[in-house]
């Protein structure tokens, strides 16, 4: 990782890898999106809104995996000053913001068929709504504390401190009686959803996460770019 | 209660706004970049 805090060896792997990720997640996602409307059976109880699992679990998964990104980012940042780190912060920002709403909207939209509400203040839904906030309040500090003196450590910080709710969505199921499903998929024991919805929402968790990492490289670039354009329009001014 | 809407509506939206955020990123790098190869071409 250290070896690629160097913005032109980052470049030289970024550019070659931008259009693998952003291809294979538009194949993956369609694939994911097809089978999961047209050849996935309605389920038992919740009919065909079980659907929506293909793009709602893999916007909640990305939007809680994108704040571990920018705290990762922001710790290396406040550590070792890597030189990326917060170009990737907040690179990682807007995807991760959008996301984190996508999982409330269609969280909402499957709720009103499944529980006959648009919304319950139970602890999944509410700490979701907090890491969207977080989000945006990560957004604004990063763009303004850039634009007061091009250095992030405040947001940096934020960064870091703002993980303490990923644990509390995480496990607000089991700490608290929600109207919001427990934990169905587990990546270290046995997964209770039926092989016939997890293949799909699998191969739509992973092209959804190659598009993740496709835009964030792009605005990696970016900003790279315009850093160096900055840079370079103000030593023309001083000659 | 048909289904149908609330599931064409979760997947229209998901997929709208993640390719208008691609396309923004795209277009915004592309940008940025040939801004950049411009001016070192100035030198």
């Amino acid at each position: 990782m250290h070896a690629y805090a160097n913005p032109t060896r980052f470049l030289s792997l970024a550019r070659p890898l931008t259009p693998f990720l952003l291809f294979g997640g538009i194949a993956m996602v369609l694939i994911a999106c097809l089978w999961g409307l047209l050849a996935t059976p309605a389920e038992r109880l919740q009919g065909d809104t079980v659907k929506i699992i293909f793009v709602h679990v893999p916007m909640a998964w990305l939007g809680m995996a994108g704040w571990t990104g920018i705290a990762i980012a922001s710790l290396s940042e406040l550590i070792w000053r890597h030189p990326l780190a917060s170009h990737a912060a907040r690179a990682i920002a807007v995807p991760g913001a959008l996301f984190s709403l996508l999982c409330l909207v269609t969280g909402s939209i499957w709720g009103r068929p499944a529980w006959g509400t648009w919304w319950v203040w139970d602890g999944r839904l509410t700490s979701m709504l907090v890491l969207f906030f977080l989000y945006l309040a990560y957004i604004v500090l990063a763009n303004e504390t850039s634009k007061a003196n091009g250095q992030s450590r405040i947001a940096a910080i934020f960064g870091v401190v703002g993980i303490i709710n990923l644990p509390i969505i995480r496990f607000s199921v089991e700490w608290w009686e929600t109207q919001h499903q427990g934990t169905s998929i587990n990546l270290m024991g046995k997964s209770t959803i039926d092989a016939v919805y997890l293949w799909p929402l699998l191969i739509s968790a992973i092209g959804f996460s190659l598009l993740f990492g496709a835009i964030v490289l792009m605005r990696m670039r970016a900003s790279l770019a315009q850093t160096k354009v900055d840079a370079r329009l103000k030593r023309m001014a001083a000659e | 209660m048909n289904h149908g809407p609330f599931v064409f509506a979760a997947y229209a939206i998901v997929l709208i706004c993640t390719a208008a955020v691609v396309v923004n990123s795209f277009v915004t790098m592309r940008r940025a970049e040939r801004k950049a190869e411009q001016l070192s071409k100035r030198k």
